[in-house]
């Protein structure tokens, strides 16, 4: 297959159904994510946030609707399936194995190896490395390729995670409620990794039910509510106070205007 | 302004090497006779390589944060097998090659109880241990197998023979082995994906790491590990007898433990399991040249085992 670049959307999703049993949790999804574009998805516990991105992994199927990656038409069918696309998914606890060293996490299922299987240990801590001092901006001197990760801030964890997708060239990121439980300044490390998603010319779908949290690092909102897409605004159309405003009349009365 | 803390891991192995030459240190200073001479270090060659090799591959379960407790009687089967290949054939190679498909063929058997039924490796190991020891007193009916016709064999000097006259042949094993499970550990793509199941199961699948192959390959060359060393230790005395192994399970285990790898899993040390091995096979007749009775003997094990493991606990919880 060779690499497409015409397309209008890196990913797109059209009246997308999902159920389970008798409870719609999506009910006719429009949703896409542009190139270089950071997308907050934003909802309330049970607004169907993670029933919508377990359908873009390949953990879910969807009942109804179709998806496209890239402009062409996908069915994924496992989490494997959507990394090989492209798509990786960064989950706050899940992210990375608390013992082990950094450059074991950074190539964790992906080794740099010969052909007898033996790892190239210069080779992943060189990677690391620069991974860790160029493209995440890793200063702290106290961090190194052979930290731990249980020596790491949360925020830090994340950064690394972020790091790893982007250096297997994900295209599409999807950040799983990074901020959750952080600090207010680990809030801003994460936004300021998230940012370099975007500098390196990929998309990201950030996950928060705290719209403080995202709102800074966000290109656009979109804002799931019941199941259903309740808005889909640039933040270049709207100023923060409107856009919490508007997040609060939909609390109130269900329609966000 | 931050010192750059060492790791943990290697702060285990020096505390272990410490342990070691301290240990022998005792020997020398309770009897030097013995421990200056080349005697005892010969008969050292000869017993230990047993528990080393067994430990050394029962690391590999345990780094997984599991348990296997059946190697003995996997052992004690796989060996029974061998003899009664070589009895029926005279073919030696045969009889190897049955052997280590047996072994880990048990190993595989293990790890369907464990990986796709479910069963804790503990309780699953607990299972087939009686299993297998059933097994092979069933089939031998408590009688051994003399091996005295396989003594005039190449493949009997490749593995038990003596080099130069002098080192046993499963000295060398075992030195090949500590090389071959501390490269696998460390420095192999297997050794660091059971690094990461071990550590954290659910974060090593999100990294498209096969938890499950993983699993089944680790008790499976558990099993290897047994049969091969239920052949060593089966041509060393030219003699199967079915309660072959019993005495490994304790040893093998307290070697790993002393070694520093931690039974929580996610971290390991080739090179403790190795030294532990060297110490527990050697502490029994360092206390008995020490002048102390044999009484002594399980007495200062535990001892050993309970200050090694008490430091390692410390260590852990101190770091972070």
């Amino acid at each position: 297959m060779s690499e497409n670049t015409d397309y209008e959307y890196l990913l797109e999703m059209r009246g997308v159904h999902k159920s389970f049993g008798h409870v719609n949790v999506l009910q006719g999804i429009d949703f896409h994510v542009g190139k270089a574009e950071i997308v907050a998805l934003v909802g309330d516990n049970g607004a169907g946030k993670s029933t919508l991105i377990k359908t873009i992994t390949g953990v879910h199927r969807p009942n109804k609707g179709e998806i496209y990656f890239k402009g062409q038409r996908i069915t994924i069918h496992s989490v494997a399936q959507s990394r090989a696309l492209g798509i990786e998914t960064v989950y706050q606890e899940r992210a990375l194995a608390d013992q082990q060293s950094l450059w074991r996490n950074m190539f964790a299922g992906r080794e740099i190896t010969n052909f007898l299987g033996l790892i190239d240990v210069k080779q992943q801590k060189r990677e690391t490395e620069r991974l860790l001092r160029e493209s995440m901006g890793f200063t702290s001197k106290a961090i190194t390729v052979d930290s731990q990760v249980m020596f790491l801030s949360g925020g830090e964890k994340q950064g690394v995670a972020i790091g790893r997708a982007l250096y297997f060239d994900a295209d599409l990121i999807i950040l799983d409620e990074p901020t959750m439980g952080l600090s207010l300044s680990e809030t801003k490390k994460v936004l300021e990794f998230t940012r370099s998603i975007k500098e390196h010319g990929k998309s990201a779908i950030f996950i928060s039910h705290n719209f403080y949290h995202i709102y800074p690092a966000a290109d656009r909102f979109v804002i799931l509510d019941r199941g259903k897409i309740a808005g889909d605004v640039r933040k270049s159309d709207i100023t923060q106070d409107d856009l919490v405003q508007k997040m609060e009349n939909l609390a109130r009365t269900g329609v966000f205007e | 302004m931050l010192k750059k803390p060492m790791r943990l891991e290697h702060k285990l192995d020096l505390s272990i090497l410490v342990v070691f030459l301290s240990v022998y240190a005792l020997f020398f200073i309770g009897n030097p006779g013995v421990f200056s001479r080349f005697d005892i270090y010969y008969s050292f060659m000869s017993t230990i390589p047993f528990i080393a090799i067994l430990a050394l591959s029962v690391t590999l379960v345990v780094v997984l944060g599991m348990m296997d407790l059946s190697f003995p009687s996997v052992l004690a089967f796989s060996a029974w097998v061998f003899g009664a290949v070589f009895t029926a054939t005279g073919n030696m190679p045969l009889a190897v090659i049955a052997c280590l498909a047996v072994g880990t063929a048990c190993g595989f058997i293990n790890s369907i109880l464990v990986v796709h039924i479910g069963v804790p490796s503990l309780v699953a190991t607990i299972g087939s241990m009686f299993f297998w020891r059933g097994a092979v007193n069933m089939v031998a009916q408590g009688r051994g197998i003399s091996l005295v016709g396989a003594m005039d064999r190449t493949l009997f000097t490749v593995f038990v023979g003596r080099i130069g006259g002098v080192i046993p042949a499963q000295f060398i094993w075992m030195v090949l082995a500590g090389l071959f499970f501390g490269t696998l550990l460390k420095r192999h793509r297997f050794g660091t994906h059971l690094l990461f199941v071990g550590d954290n199961e659910q974060s090593a699948a999100m990294m498209g790491i096969n938890v499950k192959l993983v699993k089944t390959i680790a008790f499976m060359q558990v099993g290897a590990a047994a049969a091969f060393v239920g052949i060593l230790s089966t041509l060393e005395v030219t003699y199967f007898w079915p309660s072959q192994g019993q005495g490994y399970l304790m040893s093998a285990l307290a070697a790993v433990f002393v070694g520093g790898t931690s039974v929580f899993g996610g971290m390991g040390t080739m090179l403790g399991t190795f030294l532990g091995a060297l110490l527990i096979g050697s502490l029994e007749a360092g206390i008995i040249s020490s002048g102390l009775s044999g009484f002594w003997i399980q007495f200062i094990y535990g001892l050993l085992i309970m200050i090694s493991v008490s430091t390692y606990a410390t260590m852990m919880r101190k770091r972070g």
